[in-house]
């Protein structure tokens, strides 16, 4: 089998996978790292969106193969220990969140927008989440804190 | 997904070396529909070959009278090109609103073109600014270049390098997806390019096509009301649970309107 | 306890373990010497099973097993429910098989089981199972399948009907009709929902032979009645030795209550292989198995007086229940829909009479709302209707025929007792927060942008909190439906509390905790909340039906009330008072007219080290149980206002402005609250102008079996929603709650039906079917511009 090496939330991993294991497939079933969730079979869903060298990406729609010497970053990684990234505490202060289910690829697809646009608009976080699907919120809290959090984010916290 | 060898071309004269010899094996952009279609087990390659470390098929530059984009060039590059913004808007308009962040950075023009879905964005583009294919093996003109559903003029190993658009004087994509995919049920690009107009059509069709009606009547007049009395006929459309092939074909027309009165 | 009681918006206590994906969903469990499996599904609508050849895959590389129905003899799925003909005899009610057993009935219908060591595995050798189909017609459309002839989807069942059930007097209402002033009409599809909950269906059983104990992790919204259901009826397992946890569970929407076959066939399995089996769905699959939603076709007729008051309601409904009865599907288009008919008004005759039918598609069940979505959709939608044909305005239409703010308890003809109400104070919170008086000077200046603009109202009712154990068992219900709740005080004065329902978004780890602070004055912090596990939580029947705070709160007020009572007799005594001068308030027990004072925390420590303890009539210990059976059901209510625009050229409609004005009764959270609403309306703006399950009508394959095709609603797809709520407290339970969870699904269908309809108004039309998709809207301007 083949063997990958990846950066995976700052630290050297190698796993040995098929050609066909998918990246999501690898962080939760070789490296435990199960935050990162997976709800459909047609890379719509977006509960899957990790960090693939700063970028938002479908880690269910990359091979693992395809990562090879990749710097990965997922959900795990974004806490320093029990302080919450200030999107996170965005998502918990707004109640951003219900079954949580969406959350990850929520809030790592909402980082990568508020590294791009420090104040995004409503219209423009709507239009960002066209790839994250949630059944739960009804979206308007998602976006009160995915304002809230990159309002944080540029203020430096 | 059934299992297959992969390897990371090093260069494209290597890739055109393996998809030469093994039919069944596939190239790999960036994967954004082989991927899925891997994953739901509608084809079995035996191997895939992974484009992506090839650093010669990636960036965009002006080369006189066109915008030159790598065949591996994202399609979140080309939406934040400068070159491409003022040069052709239009093109960096459709390559911000295909599919979704994550998508767009994976997504590659060229495979997207390669890949020539019925409802990409990407062939409208090239077909309306009369866009030229570039391959390892030559120069293919966009009309020669998609064939049909999936199917474009490539050779079995013929891979796409580049794709080189000449800047239109006026350009725009209009898109009305399809709400549970967001692909386009109909995209209409429109430009005007050293006087000579140009209209793609992706999404509606099983290829994308010219409408040459509007070509010939915005030509005369460049002006949306100039295709309220044109229309497309609906026979040969497409026709699905979301859009039958009439209202595909009315679409045709109203995004052509708007995409026309959007490139002012 | 203003900051962390009941009305606080207390910050979710379980958000910090989901933002930091540490969320413990069931695929993300693996248990040592895991197994998989993989469910070999069948691709036709209907057809005979003739040999099933599994000889290659059992040879397949890593191949542990491969079950068909002919190997697994358990017994068959269990219904909850039976409803009767009109006639007194009860409903049809066919096997249905956890693997296919000579037929298989519809597109997924499960037909053989293929466990291996990798999930690849298995579904590489399930490939490779030969099955002899023999295709057989299908009945695929609802109305055609209770014709005379048409392909029958059980042998025994006639016409393909499971219950011809009815309520109320036929014969009055229509002499009532035949009279009346004005009769308005309409025909109503309630088209067919899919979940879709963001986290599939999985489950990991294992068995352990050493001791013969089954544990079953499973995606479900009630583990005892999946253990109860499981064990009792089909494979016959006595309950201690089945134990079933629900971790984490990304959402249910209804789809999760039901006891599916893939968790009985692991269960099973596990047994037979003597390894942890785990299958998780792929959303293709939760597609073709898990229960869908809605599907009613339905005629209804409203009779009017010339002053519009409202004098009769008949409603005649054809409800689709896909192959086979699911858990709880025979009691959702009945007990569920036809006894909120009517609505928030003073209708004083109503007939309803509901054909339920068998098709060839997947099991149709509970889904948020469950049943009365489809009634409010009908009352609010011919109200309107009625309204415009009459040309009243349809806020003073539903004004004139509210039930009085004083009528409380209001008996309906449709058996429920309404007890208490204000429709009139939400209906002009929505008006006025929705600018009602604006709308004219909005479609004004919508026209000039060539924009058609509508607004719609919608004033619902439902009712929650099921339910009466006695109701329900008279209604055909084969279980009980209280709820319970112990309180575990430790030493030190921190709690663990074990409910029988089950959170699986709605945040009760954080409700359900305020409501303890708030009563016995513990910090939050030192209050967990533990559901979803069979071996800790004594019983319970779940959460859906916006049940949990109204009856599992209820259980935990009582069971507080016991703790409070029995620390009270633990600090007269430690005080030397009489009991009935303790006084427990803001955590500290008091003797009446005097400043002695015992912390709570010091009465917890005294009932576990007693050596100052009335031993003599006390023992030691503090930790409650308490069971809640509900007295009625409660009856949340409220107006939502919907307001769209719709694109002339291509008939696409934009939801523009969302209202809603809701009555939950007492509110524990208000941010969870106001949450639950948000995402209810999107579901009910997702059902009127995006979703919609659609079969093939001949071959019965789901046209929309993924997402590429079945549109969920994403955050573009809405605008910001103004909410807010009003309360009449439930007279009937101890916080006054009346549940929120559904509310939003189920107003907000009609509130955007109506203003599409308004909208489209302008140019003559009058009717259109849900989902507004823009095609259907720009045949329906057009049709009539040609005409």
């Amino acid at each position: 089998m083949p063997s990958v090496t990846l950066t995976v939330n700052g630290k050297k991993a190698t796993a040995e996978v098929e050609n066909r294991t998918l990246l999501v497939q690898l962080l939760r079933e070789n490296l435990g790292l199960t935050g990162t969730h997976v709800g459909c079979d047609t890379s719509q869903c977006g509960a899957c969106v990790v960090h693939v060298n700063g970028v938002s990406v479908k880690s269910c729609t990359l091979l693992a193969v395809q990562a090879e010497g990749a710097d990965v970053l997922t959900i795990e990684g974004l806490a320093k220990g029990n302080d919450l990234h200030p999107m996170q505490a965005a998502f918990r202060e707004n109640h951003g969140l219900q079954c949580g289910f969406c959350t990850p690829g929520m809030v790592m697809s909402a980082v990568d927008l508020a590294n791009k646009n420090k104040n995004p608009s409503e219209h423009e976080i709507r239009e960002w989440l066209e790839g994250n699907i949630c059944r739960c919120t009804g979206y308007h809290n998602i976006v009160k804190a995915i304002k809230a959090g990159a309002e944080a984010m540029a203020g430096g916290r | 997904m059934y299992d297959f060898k992969y390897q990371k071309a090093s260069s494209v004269a290597d890739a055109a070396k393996v998809i030469g010899g093994d039919s069944e094996a596939k190239l790999v952009a960036g994967g954004m529909t082989l991927i899925p279609t891997l994953k739901q087990r509608l084809a079995k390659p035996t191997q895939l070959v992974d484009l992506g470390g090839i650093a010669e098929l990636k960036g965009i530059k002006k080369d006189g009278n066109a915008i030159v984009i790598g065949a591996m060039t994202k399609h979140v590059d080309v939406a934040n090109s400068p070159e491409v913004k003022s040069a052709i808007p239009a093109l960096a308009d459709l390559a911000a609103h295909i599919g979704d962040p994550a998508v767009r950075n994976r997504g590659t023009i060229g495979g997207s073109i390669s890949n020539n879905d019925p409802a990409a964005d990407y062939p409208s583009a090239v077909m309306a600014l009369n866009a030229t294919i570039v391959t390892n093996k030559r120069k293919i003109a966009a009309d020669d270049f998609f064939k049909g559903m999936f199917e474009t003029a490539l050779g079995a190993d013929e891979i796409v390098t580049a794709v080189s658009f000449p800047i239109p004087e006026k350009a725009a994509y209009m898109k009305f997806p399809n709400p549970a995919s967001r692909y386009a049920i109909v995209g209409t690009f429109v430009a005007k390019t050293g006087g000579n107009v140009r209209v793609g059509v992706t999404g509606a069709g099983p290829v994308v096509f010219r409408w040459k009606d509007a070509e010939a009547a915005l030509g005369k007049s460049w002006n949306a009301d100039a295709l309220k009395s044109l229309s497309v006929k609906a026979d040969g459309l497409n026709s699905d649970i979301h859009a039958s092939s009439e209202y595909r074909a009315h679409l045709v027309g109203v995004m052509a309107r708007r995409a026309v009165a959007k490139a002012g | 306890m203003p900051d962390s009681g009941i009305g606080a918006a207390v910050r979710r206590k379980e958000d910090f373990r989901f933002l930091t994906g540490k969320g413990n969903y069931v695929d993300d469990i693996d248990r040592p010497n895991q197994s998989y499996a993989y469910i070999l599904r069948s691709p036709h609508a209907h057809a005979a099973l003739g040999k099933i050849d599994t000889g290659k895959a059992k040879a397949a590389p890593g191949v542990l097993a491969v079950f068909t129905g002919e190997d697994i003899k358990v017994g068959s799925l269990p219904c909850g429910w039976v409803v009767k003909f009109k006639d007194g005899s009860p409903q049809h009610e066919p096997p249905h098989p956890v693997l296919a057993q000579g037929k298989v009935r519809h597109v997924g219908d499960p037909v053989a089981v293929v466990i291996a060591d990798s999930k690849a595995q298995a579904k590489d050798a399930a490939e490779l199972i030969e099955v002899e189909y023999k295709p057989l017609p299908a009945a695929i459309d609802m109305n055609a399948a209770t014709k005379q002839g048409a392909a029958l989807v059980h042998d025994a069942v006639p016409n393909n009907v499971c219950y011809d059930w009815a309520i109320g007097d036929q014969a009055q209402i229509d002499a009532i009709i035949a009279k009346a002033a004005h009769v308005t009409k309409i025909d109503i599809v309630n088209n067919r929902l899919i979940a879709n909950a963001m986290e599939p269906r999985a489950a990991i059983a294992e068995y352990d032979r050493g001791t013969g104990e089954h544990t079953l992790w499973t995606t479900s919204q009630n583990p005892h009645a999946i253990r109860l259901l499981m064990g009792a009826f089909v494979l016959q397992m006595p309950e201690h030795k089945l134990r079933v946890i629900s971790p984490d569970v990304g959402g249910g929407f209804g789809s999760k209550i039901f006891l599916y076959a893939e968790e009985c066939i692991l269960v099973w399995a596990s047994s037979q292989v003597n390894r942890p089996i785990k299958w998780t769905a792929e959303r293709g699959e939760s597609f073709m198995s898990d229960a869908q939603g809605r599907d009613h076709v339905t005629h209804a007729e409203l009779a009017l007086d010339k002053d519009g008051k409202f004098l009769a309601f008949k409603v005649s409904t054809l409800a689709n229940l896909g192959a086979y009865l699911s858990t709880f599907a025979p009691a959702v288009p009945t007990y569920l829909y036809a006894t909120l008919l009517a609505g928030t008004y003073t209708t004083p005759a109503i007939y309803a009479e509901v054909k339920a039918v068998f098709t060839n598609t997947v099991p149709v069940d509970a889904y948020r709302g469950a049943g009365r979505p489809e009634a409010c959709y009908v009352i609010e939608r011919i109200v309107s209707k009625a309204a415009q044909e009459l040309k009243i305005d349809p806020a003073e239409l539903r004004r004139r025929n509210f039930i009085a703010k004083d009528a409380y308890p209001y008996q309906t003809p449709v058996a429920l007792a309404y007890d208490s109400g204000d429709y009139f104070t939400t209906l002009d919170m929505a008006l006025k927060s929705a600018d009602y008086a604006g709308f004219a000077k909005r479609r004004e200046e919508a026209a000039k942008r060539g924009k058609l603009r509508g607004i719609g109202i919608c004033s619902y009712i439902e009712a929650c909190g099921v339910a009466p154990s006695a109701v329900a068992g008279a209604l055909g219900a084969r279980a009980g439906l209280y709820e319970m709740a112990e309180v575990r005080v430790h030493p030190t004065g921190s709690i663990t509390m074990f409910t029988g329902t089950h959170s699986h978004g709605q945040g009760h780890e954080t409700t359900f905790a305020q409501v303890i602070s708030d009563r016995l004055g513990v910090p939050i912090e030192q209050i967990d909340v533990v559901h979803g596990d069979t071996a800790k939580s004594a019983f319970g029947m779940g959460t859906y039906g916006s049940r949990s705070l109204p009856v599992g709160g209820s259980a935990l007020v009582k069971a507080l009330d016991k703790i409070v009572d029995k620390g009270k007799k633990i600090a007269a005594h430690l005080m030397e008072a009489s009991e009935a001068d303790i006084e427990f308030k803001n955590g500290a027990f008091t003797v009446a007219g005097t400043d002695k004072s015992t912390p709570f925390g010091a009465v917890a420590f005294t009932a576990y080290v007693p050596h100052n303890f009335p031993h003599e009539t006390l023992e030691p210990g503090l930790d409650e149980t308490a069971y809640y059976d509900p007295k009625n059901f409660t009856f949340p209510s409220g107006t939502h206002i919907a307001e769209v625009e719709i694109d002339r050229d291509t008939g696409d409609v934009a939801l523009v402005n969302l209202t809603a004005a809701d009555d939950f009764g007492t509110i524990v959270n208000p941010m969870i609250v106001e949450g639950q609403v948000h995402g209810g309306l999107a579901q009910g703006v997702g059902q009127a102008l995006l979703e919609n399950a659609v079969y093939d009508a001949r071959s019965g394959q789901l046209v929309t079996g993924s997402l590429m095709d079945y549109c969920m609603p994403r955050a573009d797809n809405f605008p910001s929603f103004s909410v807010g709520t009003h309360a009449t407290k439930c007279m009937h339970n101890p916080l006054g709650v009346k549940g929120c969870g559904e509310a939003g699904a189920i107003g907000a269908p009609a509130a955007v039906m109506n203003a599409v309809i308004d909208a489209l108004g302008a140019v003559g039309i009058h009717d259109l079917t849900m989902p507004a998709t823009s095609e259907k809207v720009w045949r329906a301007i057009n049709g009539r511009q040609a005409a």
